[in-house]
């Protein structure tokens, strides 16, 4: 379903059943890979049969069940488009969040070959894909494990051959926190231009001081505010917070920022 | 935090005619221990009675006379009488419930109509919803909350016909959100593109109310 915040001209309202339709109902899915990215996160990659496909940006939820029937779901991002060549392939990125009830299972304990029940995919907003808003370009703001989403619109821009202009602003805590590394390179050389900033601890070799993400930095490393870049945030709450409001501060327009947020209250 | 089973939904899978060959769900996942406390949102205590808060008294309301009206924000109306809401897919909702008074009641069991069913055909692009009840109860929420498999209109709890003390015949369940958000005595949903408070919410309460959130009041 196409956004809604664009009242002029609106077209004819669709059904309140197609909002959902497509994240109704439960497949059974099976773990076919999985890889750790961090020492605290892990890829799976889940075979769903009757996938429909879905966009980076998109969630799906995942359902566990326990031996007494207990049953607990959760919203992943989807940290890669779906693959023309396995289109019922969904690849998600888990963070283990200390003291959660889903995420450290998904990442110590769910072996491969094990079922899983999934839904989705979800979400029309926080969607990038080739050839959207006209091609403009694309800065995205990565707290943490909120790189997830982001990782899986670099790699759609990839897999399409698109030319879109893409600008990565990158927070981790400290190196060992930083994933996807090697697919966001420090230079634009082929029109991806990532940046990495250590909050907490940074190596020897970092580009810049420890700290945080500043305005000084979205200034410099950023698109500026008259290309009218799509902006995509994503990480906690209090990340996505402080962005916005930067980016607004920048002059950037409310409606080309979009947020997601992350955090230990989605385990 | 609570599980469904959707009984007519052809898209869930049947345990009777599941594929024996189909992979084990989730080996070895327990999830919380489903005892006190541990799932606590916070500021909430957990009772195992079912307190009863209502703002006014409560409404009689006959099954034979009962109905539920949906108006669009087009003007576009749509009723169903109790036998067309018998005659719609039927869930079981296994839920906890939250409410603002900072009571939680674990695992509470529901049968009713989700509002995925009711208002699949209703065409809309409304944003918020306002609820309507029997005695002139009145609750805001947005249209999202109501759908994707999370809310119902339930008429059973416990496996038997819903007392009028909760709500009876009918109420709105809307589990995620506090209790006040699960409207008793539901009477109406009103489709609309700007929100517009309800009972509580215009006494200061919050407009969301996530329990997880601690959403009580406007501001939270």
């Amino acid at each position: 379903m196409a956004p809604t915040d664009a009242p002029e001209g609106r077209a004819a309202p669709a059904r309140l059943g197609d909002r959902f339709a497509t994240t109704h109902g439960w497949r059974v899915a099976t773990v076919v890979d999985a890889w750790p990215e961090t020492a605290t996160a892990r890829t799976l990659v889940l075979d769903v049969p009757g996938w429909p496909g879905h966009r980076a940006g998109q969630h799906v939820d995942l359902r566990l069940t326990s031996d007494d029937g207990y049953t607990a779901s959760r919203a992943y991002s989807v940290s890669a488009p779906t693959d023309p060549a396995q289109p019922h392939r969904v690849q998600v990125t888990v963070q283990r969040v200390t003291g959660g009830e889903v995420s450290p299972y998904l990442v110590d304990d769910l072996p491969v070959g094990a079922g899983i029940e999934v839904r989705g995919p979800v979400g029309g907003w926080f969607v990038w894909e080739p050839g959207a808003a006209d091609g403009a370009p694309v800065m995205l703001l990565a707290g943490g494990s909120g790189v997830t989403p982001l990782v899986a619109m670099v790699r759609a821009r990839r897999a399409a051959g698109d030319r879109t202009p893409f600008r990565v602003l990158y927070s981790v805590r400290m190196p060992t926190d930083a994933m996807f590394v090697h697919e966001l390179p420090g230079t634009g050389l082929d029109g991806v231009d990532a940046g990495l900033w250590f909050t907490r601890a940074a190596p020897p070799d970092a580009a810049r001081p420890v700290g945080r993400i500043g305005l000084r930095d979205l200034a410099h490393h950023g698109w500026p505010a008259e290309l009218a870049p799509v902006c995509y945030v994503c990480g906690p709450t209090s990340f996505v917070e402080a962005m916005s409001r930067m980016l607004l501060v920048l002059g950037h327009d409310m409606r080309m920022i979009r947020a997601e947020r992350f955090g230990p209250s989605t385990d | 935090m609570g599980h469904v089973t959707a009984s007519d939904d052809p898209a869930a899978p049947d345990p009777a005619t599941a594929d024996p060959a189909a992979p084990a769900l989730t080996p070895g996942f327990r999830g919380r221990t489903r005892t006190s406390g541990v799932a606590l949102p916070p500021g909430q205590y957990e009772v195992t009675d079912f307190p009863v808060l209502s703002a006014g008294p409560t409404p009689n309301v006959d099954e034979r006379t009962w109905q539920l009206d949906v108006r669009t924000e087009d003007g576009s109306a749509f009723s169903w009488s109790w036998a067309d809401l018998m005659a719609l897919p039927q869930e079981d909702a296994l839920v906890d419930l939250h409410c603002v008074t900072r009571w939680s009641k674990f695992g509470t069991r529901w049968r009713g109509v989700s509002l995925d069913t009711l208002l699949a055909d209703v065409p809309s692009s409304a944003q918020y919803a306002l609820v309507g009840c029997y005695g002139g109860y009145t609750t805001n929420l947005p249209v999202a909350d109501l759908l994707g498999g999370k809310a119902w209109v339930a008429h059973t709890y416990d496996g038997r016909p819903l007392d009028p003390l909760h709500g009876g015949p009918a109420r709105l369940l809307v589990p995620h959100l506090y209790l006040w958000k699960s409207a008793k005595w539901v009477r109406s949903i009103t489709l609309l593109d700007d929100e517009q408070r309800g009972f509580w919410e215009r006494y200061g309460y919050h407009d969301y109310g996530d329990p997880w959130r601690e959403q009580r009041y406007q501001g939270d």
